[in-house]
């Protein structure tokens, strides 16, 4: 394989909500969700911001830090559960933000949490092939819990872009290799017209999460013949702290591998966004030469695993444009009165 | 507003898509067909912004214009881009006290309203306060 990633951009809304201010609405206690879910507050979109916007900022980002002419953009995929428009794309949105039209390929993917990640491969697969230049893969989300159920406390918003390329002096990271593992697993859904999600609770972990992630990761160090000794830093789908640690563990990754990546303490889950941010931040602060495995996870259900090792590329080009950390500390802390204004809760 | 007027300004709407004169190289936006100091002599051809600017003068709005009653109180502000043009937007993703005279903003992406609950959305910019 000879692709890689020529720029990244993230975008994490402004607005927390602290589990404290959940719970006390529920009449829950906030330590011991925290405990439960290793999260401690997620962000909130404001009441101008969808999937489209979150995307729009991220591609700006990805577009700025790559340092190309947007019109070079073949083809753009946008993974999203919350596209604003059941029918319309959001891709033709941000190609149109970005200034990438008209002559480039777009649609919308679904795939629960995983579809940035779904994008990101079709790019390589157009770019190893020759009929692209350059593809952008996103994944964004304004993701809902209903309000009262354990989703609340996590479902954030935010959004990941990555442009892919052929290897060469512009990529800042080679992508060697990817294996995905899906099956037929219902596990989360959320049926058409539907306002929230629905989920197996329980079941959403070892039949689900787990096999996916922890097959997907081993099929691709199979693959590679790698062990986790061979990489620098993990990073597992997030729907909460404690997934990707406990994955980490059966795998045989330690804390340090998994932290620089772990983002959903602070931010919550983001969905689509959750894996490519968490590979954003990692790629803010790797070294050339590391190597980087990143394993997305959608309901559903299936697992995309990444193996990406960062080259020299980066030193220049990933201080062009903000960085996860900056988007997660600007923040402002909202009470639950003014979520549910922002979040549409309120009937009037 | 109607959906085609929508459509035809995208490019203002999305990108700060102006003019620019090539006779006396004022930057125009919104986008003018003729330069109104060359007139006749006037070259004008598209031109991009730079997305940032500040913040010449802001009211706080407690009123909401239609479909802005979740934002109520917001800052609507006359913005000065560094390239020229002044424009009327509103201050996203603040308190109304956060915003000073010369203040540093970025114009970003937001959504502006829509047509109907299931109308066309509208996007479009509205300026971000930059603080260090
Ligand atoms: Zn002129």
């Amino acid at each position: 394989m000879d692709v890689g990633i020529v720029g990244y951009g993230v975008y994490i809304p402004r607005y927390r909500i602290r589990v404290e201010e959940i719970a006390k609405v529920w009449g829950e206690n906030p330590e011991s969700v925290k405990r439960g879910l290793l999260v401690e507050e997620k962000s909130v979109p404001g009441p101008d911001e969808d999937t489209a916007t979150i995307a729009v900022e991220a591609a700006r980002n990805a577009v700025k830090q790559a340092g190309i002419d947007p019109q070079d953009i073949g083809a753009i995929y946008i993974g999203s559960e919350s596209h604003p428009y059941a029918v319309k794309p959001t891709a033709t949105i941000v190609a149109e933000a970005i200034e990438a039209t008209p002559d480039l390929t777009a649609a919308d993917y679904e795939f629960a949490c995983k579809a940035g990640t779904a994008g990101i491969q079709t790019c390589m697969g157009l770019v190893e092939a020759g009929m692209i230049k350059y593809g952008m893969a996103i994944g964004s989300d304004t993701a809902q819990g209903a309000p009262g159920d354990a989703l609340e406390y996590t479902a954030a918003a935010g959004g990941g872009a990555f442009i892919v390329g052929k290897n060469g002096s512009e990529t800042l990271a080679a992508i060697e290799g990817t294996y995905s593992y899906t099956t037929d697993t219902p596990d989360f859904w959320r049926r058409d017209m539907r306002p929230y999600p629905r989920h197996g609770g329980r079941f959403t972990g070892k039949p689900a999460y787990y096999k996916h992630v922890l097959s997907a990761a081993n099929g691709l160090l199979r693959q590679l013949q790698l062990t986790p000794q061979d990489f620098a830093y993990a990073i597992f789908h997030q729907p909460n702290g404690k997934f990707p640690m406990h994955a980490a563990k059966e795998l045989g990754f330690s804390r340090e591998q998994v932290a620089p990546g772990l983002l959903t303490p602070m931010i919550g889950n983001t969905y689509s966004g959750s894996t490519m941010i968490g590979l954003a931040a990692v790629l803010d602060q790797a070294r050339p030469g590391e190597r980087i495995l990143a394993v997305s996870y959608g309901s559903g259900a299936g697992s995309d695993a990444f193996s990406i090792v960062v080259r020299d590329g980066i030193e220049n080009k990933r201080d062009a444009a903000p960085k996860v950390l900056d988007y997660a500390n600007r923040k402002v802390y909202i009470e639950y009165a003014t979520y549910a204004k922002f979040r549409k809760l309120l009937v009037k | 507003m109607a959906v085609p007027r929508f459509w035809r300004e995208i490019p203002n709407r999305y990108n700060l898509v102006g003019a620019r004169c090539g006779n006396c190289n004022k930057i125009l936006f919104p986008p003018r067909s003729i330069c109104p100091s060359c007139r006749r002599m006037g070259k004008l051809e598209p031109y991009r912004l730079k997305r940032q600017g500040k913040v010449l003068s802001y009211t706080v709005a407690h009123v909401a214009a239609e479909g802005f009653e979740d934002q109520v109180p917001y800052v609507l502000a006359i913005i000065e881009l560094e390239d020229g043009p002044r424009l009327t937007a509103q201050i996203t993703d603040c308190n109304p006290d956060e915003v000073k005279i010369g203040d540093e903003v970025e114009m970003v992406f937001r959504r502006m309203g829509e047509e109907s609950q299931d109308g066309v959305i509208y996007y479009g910019f509205k300026g971000r306060l930059i603080k260090p």
